[in-house]
């Protein structure tokens, strides 16, 4: 899959091309091609410490990609000069340990992005957020801190957060994992009415059963490349590979 | 010296606690004096040292990665940090008794500017200061969850805009107790500023001494004053720490705080960011 050029993706929100990615001489992510078009839902699962996290991380450059190309609408975000965080603004992304602003409350942690990034106004900005906040159940909570919510309330938070910005498409890092068990359907009920509702996402997840479900396309991640990528039915059904056989046969069983 | 002393003490006819009380009555306003000018001094250079070192800490951490920062400004970075280094190196690794001889009869010298003792002091106490805050300011950064400053570049937020709406709230809460320790510091530390003859209370107190040549009761009462400073700031300090924690608990929205309430509503107050 290396070497070769790979073909532009028509409207693909954002795309990335042999991304490669080394922690000093350790390379985890090993040219990875990936693309994802206005409405789709795509989950990337695989085995923990396959890349994963540090895949998402580039794409909105939380981690800065060490060679190979990420491209919005057909730009690409790491050319010099580049406007990083405008690109970052119209990326949301939902963290597994949530990161709500501590010294904000639920609403302000929702308003700040809008108008330190996106240049709303704050009565928009307030607008908006408790109408995003009010989608996630979570309007009743505006003045609360982060240290006051549950698990599963702060991570509806920081979708409602991500949301608030109007992002083109949202990135979940493994957004259930560090819930305790009777929350997770809380949040994956949130995503699930998201992903009805047409928005584009792609998840980093180990909810196989979440991901079958809402996914239009799955992504399977196996030390630092995509071994395997297709329709959610087909991958969970009959992977071609042996190597997502077995990985998945491992969930089945535990 | 010693004859000198006693046949002052015999000349007033006093006891100890005579003396005291004489000094007392006689000399307050001169204590007084030493009281403003020491808290004045340790108050406005706490606070000047404060802001200096939320400068210092936040230049300090302005990232300077090649994908962050063009050429020129990763030069002007490096350049400016290693100045920055060098003042808190250089502040924090002298005394300020010495610091303090130094800028006074410096300035004086190098540029002919003569400083009154007050402003003299006041400067070495901010900038001494300011040295010692930056390195706490930095901790205090440095201790922030990086999942903070994430989530701020997640929704495109810039460092600056990072740092004042996210990091520094939690940062400066965070270094509160060791501010008030900085404070409380410098009112004990301003008395070294007697060697420019700044009239802080030490100073105030050595010249009642050098009046009356009666050390033991001046010096007791001018360390029961200092006492009674640093105790009484430490109190109110921590009661400043335990209201800043502020409440414990939120209300829920209910049909009576309506959307509409809550867009009217004051909140945190963010500015816009002008371009
Ligand atoms: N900042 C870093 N410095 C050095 N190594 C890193 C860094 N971040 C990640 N790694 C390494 O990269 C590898 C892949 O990590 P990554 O977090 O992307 O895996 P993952 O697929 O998300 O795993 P998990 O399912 O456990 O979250 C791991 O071996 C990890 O130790
Ligand atoms: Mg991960």
């Amino acid at each position: 899959m290396a070497g070769e050029p790979a073909e532009a993706t028509p409207d693909a929100i954002v795309e990335t091309r042999d991304l490669r990615k080394s922690f000093g001489s350790n390379e985890i992510l090993k040219g990875i091609d990936f693309a994802v078009r206005p409405g789709q839902v795509v989950s990337v699962i695989g085995a923990s410490g396959s890349g994963k996290s540090t895949f998402l991380r580039c794409v909105n450059l939380l981690e800065w990609p060490s060679s190979g190309q990420v491209l919005y609408h057909g730009e690409d975000v790491l050319a010099r000069g580049y406007d990083v965080n405008r690109f970052r603004a119209r990326l949301g992304m939902v963290f597994q340990q949530f990161n709500l602003f501590n010294n904000l409350n639920v609403l302000d942690n929702c308003v700040i992005g809008q108008v330190r990034a996106a240049g709303r106004s704050k009565p928009e900005a307030r607008r908006r957020a408790l109408e995003f906040l009010a989608k996630v159940g979570m309007d009743p909570y505006v003045d609360a801190k982060p240290a006051q919510l549950s698990g599963g309330q702060k991570q509806r938070v920081a979708i409602a957060r991500a949301l608030s910005m109007g992002p083109e498409a949202l990135l979940f890092d493994e957004p259930t994992s560090a819930l305790d068990p009777e929350m997770v359907g809380e949040v994956l009920a949130v995503m699930g009415e998201l992903a009805a509702s047409g928005l584009t996402m792609v998840i980093v997840t180990h909810e196989m059963a979440f991901a079958r479900d809402v996914s239009d396309r799955v992504a399977f991640m196996d030390g630092g490349v995509i071994a395997e990528e297709g329709p959610a039915a087909q991958i969970f059904a009959e992977p071609a590979k042996a190597r997502t056989r077995e990985f998945l046969a491992r969930f089945h069983a535990g | 010296m010693t004859t000198a002393l006693l046949a002052a003490a015999e000349a007033g006819g006093r006891n100890f606690w005579e003396w005291v009380a004489h000094v007392v009555q006689d000399y307050w306003p001169w204590l007084l004096k030493g009281v403003g000018v020491t808290m004045f001094l340790a108050l406005t250079g706490t606070l000047v040292g404060v802001a200096l070192g939320l400068g210092v800490g936040v230049v300090r951490t302005i990232p300077s990665d090649k994908h962050s920062a063009g050429p020129v400004r990763r030069v002007v970075l490096k350049a400016v940090n290693i100045l920055l280094a060098i003042y808190v190196e250089v502040f924090r690794g002298t005394p300020m008794m010495v610091q303090a001889m130094v800028v006074y009869f410096g300035l004086g010298m190098a540029f002919q500017i003569r400083l009154d003792v007050v402003t003299a002091g006041l400067l070495v106490v901010s900038i001494n200061t300011g040295a010692y805050m930056a390195e706490i300011v930095r901790g205090g950064i440095q201790s922030i969850d990086r999942g903070q400053f994430e989530a701020a570049k997640a929704v495109g937020m810039n460092h600056w805009d990072t740092m004042r709406g996210v990091i520094l709230p939690q940062a400066i809460r965070n270094i509160l107790p060791a501010t008030g320790n900085e404070f409380v510091i410098n009112i004990k530390d301003t008395s070294v500023l007697m060697v420019i003859g700044t009239s802080e209370l030490f100073f105030q107190g050595k010249t009642i001494d050098g009046i009356l040549y009666q050390t033991f009761p001046v010096y007791l009462l001018v360390a029961a004053i200092y006492l009674v400073l640093t105790f009484t700031t430490t109190r109110l300090l921590r009661l400043l720490e335990r209201h800043l924690e502020g409440p414990a608990n939120f209300t829920l929205a209910t049909s009576s705080t309506t959307p509409e309430s809550i867009l009217m509503a004051g909140g945190e107050n963010y500015g816009r960011r002008t371009r």
